[in-house]
């Protein structure tokens, strides 16, 4: 990891010092891991992401300052959301609404509060923040109900894999920032991507993506592979193994 | 410490599920019952999924029966006749479960339907055994507790296909035997549990089993359902965790020892009273998460992922 920091921060030393060509930027990011592998002793672990905003063809003195926003998304999955309702003296769930294609870890990082860097319209368009990035849509039958929607950002906010962090974003030059990602212990394994957008006056002016993976590590994938393809065996082992616990036990605390 | 649970795919506390092995052990121990009717909410209240927390109290009480059955066994107070009968009937209660749980799962409600069971089948269990032997306290040993008496049965004793379980002293028929082993495989499959807090109670007070041989058969009986259901949901649903069954099992072997010590020192009158208290109390907390107006109506289930 120290090493993909130092060429990163290598080509981040590099860009600073070029200038000059068209009036466009460009967003260079790099991301100080792409795979993270989950190990026994796995509690959550931290990421960090350079982003470098090349101008080019501008007059030194005329740059705006910068926002940036950086969206993390996690694999998406239909999620149920359902509701208690009075039913005589019992409280059941009675109600329930549908929506495909949640993200399961979702965090919206930027370096200042979402509604001072763009309009309501704007971040509409862009669907940035937690509410623009949960879909709409509901599957099954039932009214469009907004507290189901409400309920399943409170509940995934609550659960530490829904967040909205407005000073994780920092920059570090002008025209360079620094982005922290802490995904949980309970992060989903999966595929994330990474959307990165450059805002100045309000407006997006460029914008980059990347992404990485969240996997086990091959000990703990094998386990739980031989778990899901050889459920038979994986059962009888576990019962051996409970049955040779048992029976140590009452040899080791036998007193006869 | 924590540690990353490989099926359930989060990070645990070990010391936590250490703790609760060994507190569900001590109950276990002490009672004869599995304990799972403890464990599987405990698992829950503490993030575990439901699927893999039901999966994975099979094989911890699995191995804390073998230290319980294995101690009671060299004190030669299993009925392994009675036993292996109920073993017969639990083992077609638990496949009438199995479809019937599917069937639930099927029409939405099954978790109104498990909650529901939990808190009339504990409620009831737990209040007549509290109640029965209260009033046995109460009496203070003037009244024996409902002793065998020779040429005195009830009906159902006396039906067609008699045995004689010589450890028991019992000659009775088999059908109320294996009627009862049903609806507690039935049960066991439904909710998860060994039901050995039905199967005690219903030994002693319906069968009129001696107390020491309750324990003992109660425990061969559990072992066997529990490693059955262990291999069967390995099997189908691939739920079994072997880190979190580990831990458990270590916490719930040593707790087994204290609690089998503890149980052989209370009085047998006590001893009902307690078991019916914890019965009672588990009923009554299920039935607070049903009858009262929730704080948040809201929850949210993962039905499908991409990966």
């Amino acid at each position: 990891m120290s090493a993909r920091l130092i060429a990163t921060a290598l080509l981040v030393l590099a860009l600073i010092g070029t200038a000059g060509g068209a009036r466009a930027e460009t967003l260079i990011v790099s991301l100080s891991r792409d795979n993270i592998l989950i190990q026994s002793n796995f509690t959550g672990e931290r990421l960090s992401l350079f982003g470098v905003i090349q101008r080019e063809g501008d007059e030194k003195g005329a740059s705006a300052a910068y926002d940036a926003v950086v969206t993390v998304r996690g694999p998406r999955g239909a999620v149920t959301v359902r509701r208690k309702e009075q039913y005589g003296p019992m409280w059941l769930n009675l109600d329930e609404r549908k929506y495909i294609a949640i993200p399961a870890f979702l965090a919206v990082q930027s370096n200042r509060s979402l509604t001072s860097i763009a309009s309501a319209s704007v971040r509409e368009d862009l669907r940035i923040g937690i509410n623009a990035q949960v879909p709409q849509q509901i599957v099954a039958r039932g009214a469009n109900d907004p507290r189901f929607r409400e309920a399943l950002q409170r509940l995934r906010i609550a659960q530490g894999l829904f967040r909205e962090n407005p000073e994780a974003v920092r920059f570090i030059a002008p025209n360079v920032f620094q982005a922290f990602v802490d995904l949980p212990g309970t992060a989903p394994l999966g595929d994330y991507d990474v959307d990165v957008m450059v805002f100045a006056n309000g407006a997006m002016i460029a914008r980059g993506n990347t992404k990485f993976r969240v996997a086990k590590t091959a000990a703990e994938q094998t386990l739980a592979t031989i778990a899901a393809e050889h459920g038979v065996w994986f059962g009888m082992g576990t019962s051996i193994l409970a049955l040779l616990v048992g029976w140590l036990a009452s040899v080791i605390f036998r007193r006869d | 410490m924590q540690i990353y649970l490989p099926i359930a795919e989060m990070p645990v506390d070990v010391f936590l599920i250490l703790g609760m092995g060994v507190a569900v052990g001590f109950i276990s121990g002490m009672f004869g019952v599995g304990g799972g009717f403890l464990l599987t909410p405990l698992l829950i209240f503490v993030g575990i999924p439901p699927a893999v927390a039901v999966a994975t109290q099979g094989p911890q009480i699995a191995a804390s029966s073998t230290t319980g059955a294995l101690s009671y066994w060299r004190r030669k107070s299993i009925d392994f006749k009675l036993g292996g009968v109920l073993l017969v009937g639990g083992f077609i209660g638990t496949i009438l479960g199995v479809l019937f749980f599917n069937q639930m799962r099927r029409i939405g409600q099954l978790e109104t339907v498990i909650t529901l069971s939990y808190v009339v089948l504990l409620g009831s269990v737990g209040t007549l055994v509290s109640w029965e032997s209260l009033a046995a306290v109460i009496k203070a040993g003037k009244v024996p507790p409902r002793r065998r008496t020779a040429g005195r049965h009830n009906w159902y004793e006396g039906l067609p296909f008699k045995l004689r379980f010589h450890r028991s002293g019992l000659y009775i028929s088999v059908i109320p035997i294996v009627f009862i082993a049903i609806l507690i495989g039935f049960a066991g499959a439904v909710l998860g549990i060994g039901g050995g807090f039905i199967l005690v109670p219903a030994l002693i007070y319906i069968f009129r089993v001696p107390a020491q041989v309750v324990v003992g058969t109660s425990l061969f009986q559990i072992l066997f359902t529990m490693l059955g259901a262990t291999v069967l949901h390995a099997a189908t649903n691939h739920s079994v965790d072997l880190f979190l069954a580990l831990l458990l099992m270590v916490g719930g072997v040593f707790g087994a020892q204290f609690g089998a010590r503890a149980g052989a020192q209370i009085r047998g009158d006590y001893f009902r009273v307690l078991l019916g208290l914890l019965i009672l109390s588990v009923a009554i907390r299920f039935a607070g998460d049903v009858f009262t107006q929730p704080k948040e109506p809201f929850s949210t289930t993962l039905t499908e992922t991409v990966r």
